[in-house]
């Protein structure tokens, strides 16, 4: 399968994080991530694998633009991202569908309106958002459940309503974080359903995970982290 | 669904983060103080005018009873002198509405003739008028109390730049409690917004949705302080009468554009306060 361009371009990538002593904005911490080089193209399925505290997180956080690279050049959806264009992320970032390990659910806000929020952040009405906010809770199997609020579902409901947000807006590029760490194998094997059938519909996914039975059910090409260097790829 | 609603327009979750009585109780009692300091400005600026006007025509000529006769003389010689801009006589009905509140009806008392003077520059040394007019009325006595009210309306200007001074103070201390206000609104909402910050929410959607709450909240604050202030001034306003010339209606009397102005000004402060509060907390994001 051929892709044509590049939806995440990594080069000679560093990201420092900075120490608690020191002052604002000086980098003085172990660097978490060094000497990234990579590509993953526009419409793949990545799996990003590696042991805890190999730098996964760090590099799915660069990936969304939680985090700006220390050092190297990142390019992402096409566009390199520089820190003293900080104006163009936001646009950037509404183009990226993320899913947290931790879910990051707002706990006042049901789950309608959970998913429905980057829908309105990107200025979407209430009247075109709502049909779009229906029919994606429905396809990951939460019709019935939009008034509940995250506290009243259960972890692998939860789960769901942090994908329904993060595909709502059928983003170009979805990175996901550990998003079967708490969901049973029938639901992991559900929830991996999805993210492949979003990928087929043109998305191009990473996931992070440990599970290697996930990733021998579903085979696909896997970015292999190591005390932050990159060690497989492919 | 109302709530749905109520929340669809606040996802940020700040009408619970943001209290709405903290903030505006705090606002309200600025904006008392802000109110009394205007007042206290606009009332001295008034006295001052006054009596600066006053200066001028602070000088008074007396007569003894039994000069009286030679009013007229001593009129004309007053209105002689070119440091003199007018010289009336004040007659006999008024000096006894003067002299009613400390003496009361006491009509068998003789009372000296007096004249008031308005010179033509209230700086001009009254002794040599004096020396001039006991020569051609013999015991007429001259005071001028030009200085004193001089010193009065000095007084009153610095009870203006005080009551500035205090305005500008609550303006600052306004400054300050919508800041605290809004970091301890930041400290409540801190994931939120980095999950807003993550899903691609710009600092001025952020920042928007802090300075339209705080900036209601402050409005709202500064409407209850005015609101309470009013009564407060008609009280001073009643009894400051006597010093303004007689007879003020406190209601008439009453800052009311400065009072009607607190509220949106308030609201000003503290949108662009939260506005900047919220912003320099946001660069530590990416």
């Amino acid at each position: 399968m051929a892709f044509p361009c590049a939806m995440v371009r990594f080069t000679a990538v560093g990201l420092r994080y900075p120490s608690p002593t020191a002052p604002q904005g000086v980098e003085e911490g172990p660097e978490a991530l060094a000497d990234l080089t990579f590509t993953l193209p526009d419409g793949s399925f990545t799996w990003l694998l590696g042991a805890s505290g190999a730098g996964k997180s760090s590099l799915l956080r660069l990936m969304h633009l939680a985090q700006l690279p220390t050092r190297g050049t990142l390019e992402v959806l096409g566009t390199t991202v520089r820190a003293d264009r900080r104006a163009e992320l936001p646009a950037l970032r509404r183009r990226i569908g993320v899913v947290f390990q931790d879910f990051r659910l707002l706990p006042y806000l049901s789950a309608f309106d959970n998913v429905a929020l980057p829908l309105r952040l990107a200025g979407r009405s209430e009247s075109s958002a709502r049909p779009d906010v229906t029919e994606i809770l429905r396809w990951v199997g939460l019709a019935g459940k939009e008034a509940s609020l995250p506290q009243q579902l259960s972890g692998g409901e939860q789960q769901r309503v942090a994908i329904a947000r993060a595909v709502v807006t059928r983003p170009q590029l979805l990175v996901a974080d550990e998003p079967t760490g708490n969901l049973d194998s029938h639901q992991a094997r559900r929830l991996l359903a999805l993210l492949t059938e979003m990928n087929r519909l043109g998305t191009t996914v990473v996931v992070a995970t440990h599970s290697e039975e996930l990733v021998a059910n579903f085979p696909a090409p896997s970015l292999v982290l190591d005390a932050g260097r990159v060690v497989h790829h492919g | 669904m109302a709530r749905r609603a109520r929340y669809a327009r606040d996802p940020l979750g700040l009408r619970r983060a943001l209290s709405d009585r903290l903030l505006p109780g705090l606002v309200a009692a600025m904006a008392l103080l802000a109110a009394l300091a205007l007042a206290g400005s606009r009332g001295a600026e008034a006295l001052k005018d006054r009596w600066q006007a006053g200066a001028a025509a602070a000088v008074t000529v007396q007569l003894p009873p039994e000069q009286a006769v030679q009013m007229d003389q001593a009129l004309a010689v007053l209105r002689a002198m070119p440091e003199v801009q007018s010289a009336e006589a004040v007659s006999a009905a008024r000096m006894k509405e003067l002299l009613r509140p400390w003496l009361g009806e006491v009509p068998a008392l003789p009372l000296p003739a007096v004249i008031e003077l308005r010179l033509v520059n209230a700086a001009i040394d009254p002794a040599p008028l004096a020396n001039r007019l006991s020569e051609t009325v013999p015991g007429a006595e001259l005071e001028a109390h030009g200085i004193w009210v001089s010193r009065l309306a000095a007084l009153a200007s610095s009870v203006q730049g005080v009551a500035l001074a205090v305005l500008a103070l609550v303006a600052g201390v306004a400054v300050a409690v919508v800041a605290v206000a809004t970091r301890a609104g930041i400290a409540a909402r801190r994931e939120a917004i980095e999950i807003f910050h993550d899903l691609g929410a710009t600092q001025r959607d952020i920042a928007g949705r802090f300075a339209r709450r705080i900036g209601l909240l402050a409005a709202g604050g500064a409407l209850a302080g005015a609101a309470l202030a009013v009564p407060a001034l008609a009280a001073l306003s009643s009894m400051a009468a006597p010093f303004a010339g007689g007879e003020v209606m406190p209601w008439t009397a009453l800052p009311w554009l400065d009072l009607a102005l607190l509220p949106p000004f308030a609201g000003i402060i503290g949108w662009a306060t939260a506005q900047y509060s919220v912003r320099h907390w946001l660069r530590r994001l990416p």
